[in-house]
């Protein structure tokens, strides 16, 4: 049966769509709301395609578990939130040095700590960008609505599986547990990618980090012919360790360029009303609906209000924002945390004087008119 | 094969200390490997942090240097993805059984086939001669300079109780008998633990007065005896060699097959 599947799901289950269409092979997880219907749905549907899925003890065990599945050559994931986001970053920075494909996916809720476990926040955005120690670059996707949560968890297993990294899917509450309509294309529909293996034969010696003119590493199982060394440590194209000062620096700026040298390959977002738009609310995930929602109601009525709904946060679409930001009175950044990215939209427009943050940090999903308000003040229409 | 050919030369020489118990593992662990006749491409070492560690690195397999006490969970992942492959775990006293003793008891529990070796020198060798968990009461170590008070583990005890269906003990005086002990582990199928004593003379000899490495492993051979033997009915606080436990029990990955059976109605 090839043919478009309409269905009335949660966004979790959206996401639990979207691994299953990219391929995913391998779970691991450990509980935690608001993502535990990733981990319940796959446990059914994993074993249903031959597929595997494990309850680790931690989240830590979870990261590390879906890494080891990897290597022998598997599409993988796990999701999580806050708490168990924070104990995934030492592993997450192992993916990065070792330049293991898997996608990890944070349900957020409000923070820090063990927060606000049963509402909505998008209070882990800088922690995805830097939740692991040293320098690396990361790539972080997010999404508003149920058919985007599909589209950005296959984009999320291609990118990986391209670039050779960790991918941090950052939904939210309020996207992960609200219903709405998903449909899920035919099979081809989406195209999917698959990791570059090495075609290099049996018995010639093997170079797992000595990366193509392109900057792409192609892969080998393990079980393979290749016996190779993978560490987190610095390390030669060999994979041993080395702290060779030109190996560590040659590498560390491989990391680092491989995923910052591709943005515009990698950046995605949507554009809503930004033909001529005065005021630009620049949101993303569950602030996003709200922000379009007002947009919408806005433009009806004759104002020129658009929103730019960024759908990847790292690397950060700078050139992007600036460039569909010029010009426009003022910018309003829209969402649930105390301006993780308004501070980084500041940094890439030409008047930083005229972003403004649009936010709510109490739980509650931002509404329209929360964001109206505001709107009126920078207006100068008063409170 | 020779047990050369399962060396990765190019990486030598080891960046362990002169008389290093770590080395002789290596050896016991290589010299079990050929005995068994297994193929390179099967096997996966997956390792954490630590001198005993790097023991990853200086073999030719597939090698797995990880993040500090997390090996287990690694492997786990490996395992469960393919479970055709063979993997060897080996791993410091720390690494088991301070920051990796939660995934130590946890692989143990699911039976998960795989071999975990404990290099256990009492000590945090690579970090400069603190104490463990395995050091023990009225120890000298850089963080016990009043002696330690930490209670240490039993590993045999410990494995047995989280469910680990073939655990063993040696040293590595006792190199042949690690050889056919390993051996044994490997072989078996499910969690299996081989806890090796494994001299650090570089701290924990120096601190606490043990002597060089010759010292040590004489202290091996004076302060252990074999299970069963006339030397531990007549003097039981000696330190018990061999094996403890030896069960067939349900393997994880082969459960997780018939739970793909259930789930695909047998049609998988
Ligand atoms: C998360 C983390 N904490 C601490 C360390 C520092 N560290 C490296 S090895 C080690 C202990 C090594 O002791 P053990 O596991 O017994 O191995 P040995 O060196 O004695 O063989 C420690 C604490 C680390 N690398 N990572
Ligand atoms: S410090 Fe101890 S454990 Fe580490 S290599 Fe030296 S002797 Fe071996
Ligand atoms: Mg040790």
């Amino acid at each position: 049966m090839n043919k478009p599947m309409i269905k009335f799901v949660q966004g979790n289950e959206a996401c639990v769509e979207g691994a299953l269409y990219a391929g995913i092979d391998f779970y691991a997880g450990y509980p935690i709301t608001p993502s535990t219907e990733v981990a319940e749905l796959l446990a059914a549907k994993l074993p249903q395609k031959g597929g595997k899925f494990i309850q680790m003890e931690d989240e830590i065990a979870s990261m590390c578990a879906i890494i080891g599945a990897s290597l022998t050559g598997h599409k993988v994931m796990t999701a999580t939130s806050g708490p168990g986001f924070s104990l995934k970053q030492e592993a997450l920075g192992y993916a990065c040095m070792a330049e293991i494909p898997c996608v990890v996916v944070n349900v957020q809720r409000g923070g820090p700590s063990t927060g606000n476990p049963t509402h909505v926040s998008q209070g882990d955005v800088n922690q995805a960008r830097w939740g692991t120690h040293g320098d690396h670059s990361i790539i972080a996707l997010t999404a508003s609505n149920h058919q985007d949560v599909f589209a950005m968890t296959v984009d999320a297993f291609n990118l990986a599986e391209t670039y050779r990294t960790p991918v941090i899917l950052l939904l939210d509450e309020a996207v992960g547990h609200m219903r709405e309509k998903l449909v899920v294309p035919e099979k081809g529909a989406i195209p999917l990618v698959d990791r570059l293996r090495t075609d290099v034969g049996k018995g010639v010696d093997y170079h797992p980090y000595l990366p193509r003119e392109d900057g792409r590493l192609p892969m080998s199982d393990f079980g393979g012919d290749h016996r190779y060394n993978v560490t987190g440590l610095f390390h030669d194209m060999w994979g041993f360790p080395s702290n060779n000062p030109t190996v560590v620096n040659g590498l560390l700026h491989h990391l680092v360029d491989k995923i910052e040298n591709n943005i515009q390959a990698i950046t995605r977002y949507k554009e809503h009303f930004l033909d001529g738009a005065e005021y630009v609310l620049v949101s993303y995930g569950s602030s996003a609906r709200s922000a379009i929602h007002l947009a919408k109601n806005r433009r009806a009525r004759g104002e020129r209000i658009g929103v730019l709904e960024l759908q990847s946060l790292w690397p950060f679409p700078e050139a992007l924002i600036r460039d569909r930001c010029r010009g426009a009175k003022a910018v309003v950044v829209v969402e649930m945390n105390m301006g993780q990215v308004m501070r980084h939209v500041k940094a890439a427009v030409d008047d930083p004087e005229r972003v403004f943050l649009a936010n709510r940090i109490d739980g509650k999903l931002i509404t329209p008119t929360d964001i109206k308000k505001l709107l009126r003040v920078i207006q100068g229409m008063g409170v | 094969m020779s047990v050369k050919d399962y060396l990765r030369e190019r990486y030598f020489p080891h960046m362990w200390c002169p008389g290093c118990g770590h080395g002789t593992v290596l050896n016991s662990l290589l010299r079990a490997v050929e005995a068994l006749g297994l193929n390179k491409n099967d096997i996966v070492m997956t390792s954490g942090i630590g001198c005993s560690a790097r023991i990853s690195g200086y073999v030719d397999f597939h090698s797995l240097h990880t993040i500090h006490g997390r090996a287990l969970t690694f492997a786990t992942g490996v395992k469960f993805s393919k479970p055709e492959l063979k993997l060897l775990v080996p791993m410091g006293d720390g690494d088991a059984l301070a920051i990796g003793g939660n995934h130590f008891i946890h692989a143990a529990r699911r039976n998960i086939d795989m071999t975990a070796i404990v290099m256990n020198n009492r000590i945090y060798g690579m970090t400069g001669g603190q104490f463990s968990p395995l050091s023990g009461l009225g120890k000298k170590a850089t963080t016990a300079p009043y002696l330690t008070i930490d209670n240490d583990f039993d590993v045999v005890e410990l494995s047995r109780a989280a469910g680990a269906s073939f655990v063993a003990r040696t040293t590595t005086y006792h190199a042949l008998e690690a050889v056919d002990l390993l051996k044994r582990a490997i072989d078996h199928k499910g969690f299996s633990v081989v806890e090796i004593l494994s001299q650090c003379p570089t701290h924990f000899g120096r601190k606490n007065k043990e002597g060089d490495a010759v010292n040590m492993l004489e202290l091996y051979k004076a302060n252990t005896a074999k299970i069963g033997s006339k030397a531990l009915k007549e003097n039981p606080a000696l330190l018990a060699r061999g094996i403890f436990v030896d069960e067939n029990r349900p393997e994880y990955c082969e459960e997780y097959e018939k739970i793909i059976q259930r789930a695909t109605g047998g049609k998988k």
